[in-house]
C-alpha cells in the first residue's frame, strides 16, 4: 500500500518480573494507513498501552525487552533508528500523545500556558529539527503563540488567552483533555497515539471529546490510533478496530463489519459481554491467563467453545475474510462448529 | 444557618402497601466552603432536598455524572456524612440523628459496598482476617462459627476457600470485588449501598459480577441501591431509577418509562451520549455543550438551565419541583408536558 503510515510486524515484547519473563506482546502484526482512525480495542493486560508505549519508544529501558519484529513510521524501522533522533525529530512532533489520564498529565505548579510554551519551544513546526540549546527567539514565540491561541480556540475552549494563564487545578476535566487534544494537535502531527482518552471523563464529555478529536483528525488527516477497553468509544469515532486479547492480535476489520460480522470467537464474545436488551449479561468464563506462562498456541483457547487440539499446538496464522478484514483461528464463526470441540 | 428552600416531600410512584424498607425525605448535605483563612465562604450543597424511597426487592439506580451528589447521597444514607437536614427511616426506624452506639446494630442491615474494593481491604491482613473483622465487631459468634459463615459466604460469591489465605494483591480486581461483597454479606444485611460496583472492569468482568449481584440478591433476599454513572447496566438491572444533576433529582421513576420516553432534557442528553453499537453515531449529531457550573455557586432557578437548549426566562426565575406527571415517572422541569 502506498499509503501506509505505519507498519507493526511480527513485534515481540517481554518485560523482566520478578516471576520471570512476561510475554506481553507476542508476534503483533498491525498496519495503518494515513488519515485513518484506527482503534486498539482489549480488556485490561490486553497488551494496548505496550504496543501504543512501543511505538512512541517509551518503553522502560531496563524493563521491556523487544525480542524481534519491526515499527516502521513512514518507511523508517523506529527500533533501528538512533534514539536521540527519533526523540528529536518523531517523538512528540510526528507522532503525538493524548493521555488516558488529563488529571496528572499537567504538571500542578505550572501555569497551562507555560507548559504549552515549553512544548512549543522544542517541538514547534517552525522550530529547526535540531535546535540543540539555542534560546527561544521572539519572532518565533511570537508565532507559536499565536498559533496556540488558535487551536485553543479550535478546541472549543472558552477564551484561550485566559486559559493559558490559568493553573491546571483551575480547569475541569475536559477541559483539560481538550487541552492535551490541542497540545497533541499543535506540532502537526501524522500520527497520534490517543490511549483511552476519554476513559476518566463522564459519558456527556466522552461524546463532545470523541466528535472533537474526529472531527479534527479528519479536517487536518492526522492518523489516530485509538487505544480503548470500551467497544462504544470505538464504535464512534474508529474506522477500522483490531483486537488484542492476551498480546495477540486475533481479529482485525472495518468497524462496520467487526459490529456486524465478528468472526473471531473472541470478539463474540466480549461484543456479548455488552450489557444488552436481547441477550442479557453474558460474560466469558474463566479469566485472562497470567502472562509469565502463558498457553501454548492461541492465548484464548481455554476459554474457548470451540478449541481443539491444534489451538493449544500452533498459534493460528492470519487469514483474510473479507475486505481488510483478517483474523487469527482455525474456527471462525463463518464456519460450522469443530466436531471434537468441548462442549 | 438558614436552610432556605421549601422541602418538596413528592413522591414518585404509587406507594406499595408496604411501608418502604428506606425512605429518604428532603435530605439535604452542605459542605462549607472556606477561604485560605479558614473562613466559611459558602456552602456546596451536595445534597439538596432528595427525597426518595427503596421498596424491599427492588434495585434502585442513581444516575448521574461524576459530582452530582450521587456518592454522597449513598455515604449520607450509611452516616459516614452526617445530614444537614431531613430524615432517613430504615426499617421503621429514624437513623438521621442516633448516637453511634445506637446505630451500630441498625446499620449492620444496612451496608455499603466501596467503590474501590483494592483499595478497601487491608493490604497487610488476609482476606480471612478481613472477613472476619465484620463478625468481630457485629456479632458474638465464636471463631468457629464466624470460620463456618465466612466459608460459607466464600461460595456464594464464588471464590475457592484456599483465597482465604491470600492477600488482596494476589488476587486479581474482580476476585477483589467479590471479597469486599462477601465482607459485607457475613452480615446478612438487608439493603446494600453498591457504589459504582462496576467501575474499572473489563466488560466481560463485568457481566459475571452483575450476574453475581442478582443471583446473591436472589439468594439472600437483598435490596439494593445501585449508584452508577453506567446507564447501560443501569437499565439491564435496575427497577426504577434516580437520575441526579448537582445535588437534586431532576427525573425518578419506572426504569423503563425513563429509558424509552425521559422528560428532564439533562436525562435526555445523558441517554443521547450513549454509544450504540450498530446504530447511528452519538457523536454526529450530539447536542448537549459545555460541563455542570461551579456547584459552589449554582445558576438562580433550574441547575439545568445554562446549558439547557430550551431554557426560558421562568427556568431563571424558580426551581422546577420534582412532580409525579404520569404514573410511576416523576421529572423536574417547567417545559415538560
Amino acid at each position: 500500500m502506498s499509503d501506509r503510515l505505519l507498519a507493526v510486524d511480527d513485534l515481540t515484547v517481554s518485560f523482566s518480573s520478578d516471576a520471570g519473563r512476561v510475554q506481553v506482546l507476542d508476534h503483533v502484526t498491525f498496519a495503518m494507513s494515513r488519515g485513518e482512525i484506527v482503534g486498539l480495542v482489549g480488556e485490561s493486560g490486553s497488551g494496548k498501552t505496550t504496543l501504543a508505549r512501543a511505538i512512541l519508544g517509551i518503553l522502560p529501558a531496563n524493563a521491556a525487552h523487544i525480542e524481534s519484529g519491526g515499527i516502521r513510521f513512514e518507511g523508517e524501522d523506529l527500533l533501528q533508528a538512533d534514539p536521540a533522533d527519533i526523540a528529536t525529530r518523531v517523538r512528540g512532533r510526528t507522532i503525538t500523545f493524548v493521555p488516558q489520564d488529563p488529571f496528572t498529565s499537567f504538571n500542578p505548579v505550572f501555569t497551562i500556558g507555560s507548559q504549552i510554551m515549553e512544548l512549543m519551544k522544542w517541538k514547534s513546526p517552525l522550530a529547526p529539527p535540531s535546535s540543540g540549546l539555542s534560546r527561544y527567539a521572539r519572532t518565533r514565540r511570537k508565532a507559536d503563540r499565536v498559533k496556540v491561541i488558535e487551536l485553543l480556540k479550535t478546541v472549543q475552549l472558552p477564551d484561550p488567552e485566559a486559559m493559558l494563564a490559568k493553573y491546571p487545578h483551575e480547569v475541569s476535566g475536559g477541559q483539560r483533555q481538550r487541552l492535551m487534544i490541542a497540545m497533541a494537535l499543535m506540532t502537526d502531527p501524522k500520527l497520534i497515539i490517543a490511549d483511552e482518552p476519554t476513559t476518566a471523563l463522564d459519558v456527556t464529555i466522552q461524546a463532545q471529546i470523541l466528535k472533537l478529536l474526529r472531527q479534527l483528525t479528519r479536517e487536518r488527516g492526522v492518523s489516530v490510533l485509538f487505544t480503548t477497553h470500551d467497544l462504544g468509544a470505538a464504535h464512534e469515532i474508529c474506522d477500522r478496530i483490531c483486537v488484542l486479547y492476551a498480546g495477540q492480535e486475533v481479529e482485525t476489520a472495518p468497524a462496520g463489519r467487526f459490529f456486524a460480522h465478528p468472526s473471531h470467537p473472541y470478539t463474540r464474545s466480549l461484543l456479548d459481554s455488552l450489557p444488552s436488551r436481547e441477550h442479557g449479561i453474558r460474560g466469558i468464563r474463566g479469566e485472562i491467563p497470567a502472562l509469565v506462562n502463558p498457553p501454548a498456541g492461541c492465548r484464548f483457547h481455554p476459554r474457548c467453545d470451540r478449541a481443539t487440539g491444534e489451538c493449544s499446538a500452533l498459534r493460528p496464522s492470519e487469514t483474510a475474510v473479507g475486505d481488510l478484514h483478517t483474523l487469527r483461528c482455525y474456527h471462525p464463526l463463518s464456519q460450522p462448529e469443530p466436531a471434537s470441540a468441548a462442549s | 444557618m438558614s436552610l432556605a428552600g421549601e422541602t418538596s416531600a413528592v413522591r414518585t410512584a404509587a406507594r406499595a402497601d408496604a411501608p418502604p424498607l428506606l425512605d429518604v425525605a428532603a435530605l439535604r448535605k452542605y459542605f462549607p466552603v472556606r477561604d485560605v483563612w479558614q473562613r466559611q465562604v459558602g456552602w456546596l450543597k451536595a445534597l439538596d432536598d432528595v427525597s426518595l424511597f427503596v421498596r424491599k426487592g427492588e434495585i434502585l439506580g442513581i444516575v448521574g455524572e461524576s459530582g452530582c451528589g450521587k456518592s454522597t447521597l449513598g455515604k449520607t444514607i450509611m452516616g459516614i456524612h452526617p445530614a444537614t437536614d431531613g430524615k432517613i427511616v430504615f426499617e421503621g426506624n429514624d437513623i438521621t440523628k442516633l448516637r453511634p452506639d445506637k446505630s451500630r446494630a441498625l446499620r449492620r442491615r444496612l451496608q455499603y459496598s466501596y467503590q474501590d474494593p483494592g483499595a478497601s481491604l487491608d493490604p497487610r491482613w488476609k482476606i480471612r482476617r478481613s472477613l472476619h473483622e465484620p463478625l468481630v465487631i457485629h456479632t458474638e459468634l465464636s471463631a468457629d462459627a464466624r470460620e463456618k459463615r465466612v466459608r460459607a459466604i466464600m461460595r456464594s460469591v464464588g471464590l475457592p476457600e484456599t483465597h482465604l489465605d491470600l492477600y488482596p494483591h494476589e488476587i486479581s480486581g474482580g476476585q477483589q470485588r467479590r471479597v469486599g461483597l462477601a465482607r459485607i454479606l457475613t452480615l446478612q444485611p438487608t439493603l446494600v449501598i453498591l457504589d459504582e460496583p462496576t467501575s474499572g472492569l473489563d466488560v466481560s468482568v463485568q457481566a459475571t459480577v452483575l450476574n453475581l449481584f442478582l443471583d446473591l440478591k436472589k439468594e439472600f433476599g437483598l435490596t439494593y441501591m445501585f449508584i452508577s454513572h453506567d446507564l447501560s447496566v443501569v437499565r439491564m438491572i435496575c427497577d426504577r431509577v434516580a437520575v441526579m444533576y448537582l445535588g437534586k433529582i431532576v427525573e425518578m421513576g419506572a426504569i423503563e418509562s425513563i429509558f424509552s420516553a425521559p422528560k428532564h432534557p439533562y436525562t435526555q442528553s445523558l441517554l443521547a451520549a450513549i454509544p450504540q453499537i450498530g446504530g447511528r453515531k452519538v457523536t454526529d449529531d450530539f447536542w448537549l455543550e459545555g460541563e455542570p457550573p461551579d456547584p459552589t455557586n449554582l445558576p438562580s432557578g433550574c441547575r439545568f438551565r445554562t446549558r439547557c437548549p430550551l431554557a426560558e426566562s421562568r427556568c431563571a426565575q424558580s426551581e422546577p419541583p420534582l412532580i409525579e406527571k404520569r404514573p410511576h415517572h416523576a421529572d423536574a422541569c417547567w417545559l415538560s408536558a
